[in-house]
C-alpha cells in the first residue's frame, strides 16, 4: 500500500469516496428527515436547507402523535424496549445451547452427528411464512402466543443455526493439541472448554453473537403474526405510523434512527473482539 | 518394579492398523528413546499413554495403577507436544503454571516452580510474552517447562527438537540428558534422529512395521542389530549390506566377495550353504594400497572428504558398491583407483534374507 504513486492514490480516495457516499447517503439521507416535519420532507424539490425540529423525536418518546386528525398513542418505546428484551434474550439463550452444540459438532463424531448439523441448519432454509401458519395454532393451544418466551423460542430458529455453524468453524480450526495439553496439564475437560476452547473461539462467538441479534432485530413476520402490539418489536411498531391521515415520514425516520443506534452501537463496541489472529503461533509444523 | 507398562497394545485408524500387540515397560528415572521413521506411529503411541487417544486392545499402567479407561488429566503424566501446543491467550509464565494450577498449588509455591524451571532452561526473560512474540527455541523450551513443571512420574516427549534450528538442536541434545535424569522421571522420548536416539537413550526402542523391532541399549542396537532394518536405520553412512552364501572349507564358513574368499569368524559353521545378508559398516572397512591377507581388491571410485572423517565409495570386482569411512582428513587424500579393503571380521553382522533377522554366531 505504500508503494502507491501519487496520482494511484488520489484515483483510490476518490473511488472509495464515491462507494462510502452511495452506501451512506440513504442512512445520511434519514438522519436529516427525522429531524424534518412532514410539510419539509415532502417539498419538491427536495432541499438540504430547513428549520431543524425535535416533534418527531419528542413525539415517539412521549408516546403521542399529534397529526391533522388528533391525537394518537403509539407504542413506540415500548416497541423498542421489545426489540432489546427479545433480541437480546434469544442471543443470549442461542449462545448457551449453540456454543456447546457447536463445540460437540466440531470435537466429536457421533452417528448422525452430520444429519442433524445439517438439519439445524435446514431451518434457515425455510419460508417463514410456510412454518408460520401451523405454528401460530400450535402456539394458541400451547398458550404461547403473544407471550416472550413463544417469540425467544421462535427466533431460535434464526439465531440458533447461525451461532452453530459460524462457531463451530472457529472450534476446527483450533488444533485440538491445545486443548488435549491442558488436560494432560490437569485440568478436567469443562475446564478446557472454558479456559482453552471459548477464549481461543471469543472472535468466532462474538462475531456470531453479533449477527444473529442483528437477524433477530431485524426479524419482522414471526412477530407480526405471533404478537400483538403489546410485545411486539420496532420493526412491527413501525407500521403504526401509516396512519388514516397520511404517512407519518419523520416519525418513520426518527424511528429508524432510533432503532439502528442500538444495532451500531453494538457492531462498533464488538469489532474489538473480531479481530481474528489470536491462535497465531500457538502450534507450528 | 517398572514405572511405565504397556502390554499388547494394538491402535487402528481407518487409515490401518498402527499398532499391533505392542509392549513396553520402562523402569524409574529411565530414559526410553523411541525411535522410529515418521509415520511409525511413535506419536500415536505416546498420545495412548496420555490417554489423548484410547487403545483398541491392551492395558496402560503407570505406577503399576491400570489408567487404560482414565482421563488424561487422571494419569499425572507431563507431556511434551511436537507443534508444542501452547496456549495462545496465555503468557508464557501462565503456560508453565497450567501444569501445577490444576492441582491446586498456592499462588507462591506456583510462582516458585515456574521460576526455578524457567531459569534452569534459560527462559526466564520473556515468562511475561504471550507465545507469538517468542522465537522456535523459546516456545519450544516453555513447552518442555510446562511438561517438567510438575515433577511427573511419567514424561513423554514428542520430538521436541524437531522444529528447532540446528545449532540449537544441538545443544539441547547436550543439556536434555541432565536435565531429564535431574527430574527423576521416566522418560520416554520419541525421535527420528537416531543420533539423538543414541545420544539420549537410556534404552532405545525401534519402532518399524506396527511393533518395536528391537529394545536395547544404544551399543547393542547399533553392534548387534535384530534385524536388517534396524541395521539400516542406524549408522551414517548407511550400513553395506551385500547378498553372500558362505560356503563350507576347511578352515571355516568362507564367504566370496569380489573374487576373494573371506573367513567369518568362528561360530557361523551352521550358516554355511545358505543365502545370507552380510552386512558390514562403513567404519569397519580399512582400504589399503597393498593387499594384505584376506583383503579385496577394489576401486575408489568417489571421496568425499568431510571434517572428522572421508567417506569412499569401493567397487569390487563383481560390480558391487560398498561404502568405507577413514577417520581424519587425510594430510595426502586418497586418490582414486586401485586399492584394498580389509573387512573387520569382528563386525560382521549376518543376515536371513527372508526374515530379515540377524543371525547370531552359535557358542562352541
Amino acid at each position: 500500500m505504500e508503494h502507491m504513486s501519487l496520482p494511484e492514490r488520489v484515483v483510490r480516495g476518490v473511488l472509495i469516496a464515491l462507494i462510502v457516499l452511495f452506501f451512506l447517503f440513504p442512512i445520511f439521507w434519514i438522519f436529516l428527515m427525522s429531524f424534518q416535519t412532514n410539510e419539509d420532507i415532502l417539498r419538491i424539490p427536495p432541499s438540504l436547507f430547513f428549520t431543524p425540529s425535535l416533534s418527531n423525536y419528542s413525539a415517539l418518546i412521549t408516546g403521542k402523535l399529534v397529526s391533522t386528525a388528533g391525537t394518537l398513542d403509539i407504542a413506540f418505546m415500548k416497541n423498542l424496549w421489545n426489540s432489546v428484551l427479545l433480541s437480546t434474550a434469544s442471543v443470549v439463550i442461542a449462545l448457551i445451547l449453540g456454543v456447546p452444540a457447536a463445540y460437540a459438532f466440531a470435537r466429536f463424531k457421533f452417528r448422525l452427528g452430520e444429519d442433524i448439523a445439517f438439519t439445524l441448519l435446514s431451518f434457515r432454509f425455510a419460508p417463514p411464512l410456510l412454518v408460520l401458519l401451523p405454528l401460530s395454532l400450535y402456539f394458541q393451544q400451547l398458550g404461547l402466543t403473544d407471550t416472550y418466551i413463544g417469540l425467544i423460542w421462535v427466533y431460535q430458529l434464526i439465531a440458533l443455526p447461525l451461532i452453530l455453524w459460524i462457531v463451530r468453524g472457529y472450534f476446527e480450526d483450533l488444533s485440538p493439541d491445545i486443548e488435549y495439553a491442558y488436560r494432560v496439564a490437569g485440568h478436567s475437560w469443562w475446564r478446557t472448554f472454558t479456559r482453552i476452547a471459548i477464549p481461543l473461539a471469543g472472535p468466532g462467538i462474538a462475531a456470531a453473537g453479533l449477527l444473529a441479534f442483528i437477524f433477530c432485530w431485524n426479524n419482522f413476520v414471526f412477530a407480526l403474526i405471533l404478537a400483538s402490539a403489546e410485545k411486539q418489536p420496532v420493526t412491527v411498531g413501525a407500521l403504526a405510523f401509516v396512519t388514516a391521515s397520511g404517512i407519518q415520514y419523520g416519525q418513520i425516520a426518527a424511528a429508524i434512527v432510533l432503532s439502528v443506534a442500538p444495532t451500531l452501537a453494538l457492531a462498533l463496541y464488538a469489532q474489538r473482539y473480531l479481530v481474528e489472529g489470536l491462535s497465531l503461533g500457538a502450534v507450528k509444523g | 518394579m517398572a514405572n511405565l507398562e504397556i502390554r499388547s497394545v494394538s491402535k487402528e485408524f481407518k487409515t490401518g492398523k498402527v499398532l499391533d500387540r505392542i509392549s513396553l515397560a520402562a523402569d524409574n528415572g529411565e530414559i526410553v528413546a523411541v525411535f522410529g521413521p515418521s509415520g511409525s506411529g511413535k506419536t500415536v503411541l505416546l498420545r495412548l499413554i496420555a490417554g489423548v487417544e484410547q487403545p483398541d486392545e491392551g492395558t496402560i499402567l503407570l505406577g503399576g495403577r491400570d489408567v487404560t479407561d482414565q482421563a488424561p488429566e487422571r494419569r499425572g503424566v507431563g507431556m511434551a507436544f511436537q507443534n508444542f501446543a501452547l496456549f495462545p491467550h496465555m503468557s508464557a509464565f501462565d503456560n508453565v503454571a497450567s501444569a501445577l494450577t490444576a492441582h491446586k498449588t498456592p499462588p507462591e509455591s506456583v510462582r516458585a516452580k515456574v521460576e526455578k524451571i524457567a531459569a534452569l532452561l534459560k527462559i526466564e526473560h520473556v515468562l511475561g510474552h504471550a507465545p507469538r512474540e517468542l522465537s522456535n527455541g523459546q516456545k519450544q523450551r516453555t513447552a518442555l517447562a510446562r511438561a517438567l513443571v510438575a515433577e511427573p512420574k511419567i514424561l513423554l516427549l514428542d520430538d521436541p527438537l524437531r522444529n528447532v534450528d540446528a545449532k540449537l538442536r544441538y545443544e539441547m541434545r547436550l543439556e536434555l540428558p541432565s536435565l531429564l535424569k535431574a527430574s527423576g522421571s521416566t522418560v520416554l522420548y520419541v525421535t527420528q534422529d537416531y543420533k539423538e536416539a543414541m545420544a539420549l537413550g537410556d534404552r532405545i526402542a525401534v519402532l518399524s512395521d506396527r511393533d518395536f523391532a528391537q529394545i536395547a541399549r544404544p551399543a547393542e542396537i547399533y553392534g548387534r542389530p535384530a534385524t536388517i532394518n534396524v541395521a539400516s536405520l542406524f549408522g551414517d553412512p548407511t550400513i553395506n549390506l551385500i547378498p553372500v552364501e558362505p560356503l563350507a572349507s576347511s578352515t571355516g564358513p568362507k564367504i566370496g566377495i569380489g573374487g576373494a574368499a573371506l573367513s567369518l569368524p568362528p561360530g557361523y559353521g551352521h550358516v554355511t550353504g545358505k543365502l545370507g545378508v552380510l552386512g558390514l559398516r562403513a567404519e569397519n572397512i580399512v582400504v589399503e594400497d597393498t593387499a594384505s591377507q584376506e583383503s579385496v581388491p577394489v576401486e575408489v571410485v568417489a571421496v568425499t572428504p568431510l571434517n572428522e572423517r572421508t567417506l569412499l565409495l569401493l567397487r569390487t570386482d563383481d560390480g558391487r558398491e560398498i561404502l568405507a569411512s577413514e577417520a581424519g582428513m587425510n594430510e595426502a587424500p586418497r586418490r582414486h583407483g586401485p586399492a584394498f579393503a580389509r573387512f573387520d571380521p569382528e563386525a560382521i553382522l549376518l543376515f536371513d534374507p527372508a526374515s530379515g533377522r540377524r543371525i547370531a554366531p552359535q557358542s562352541a
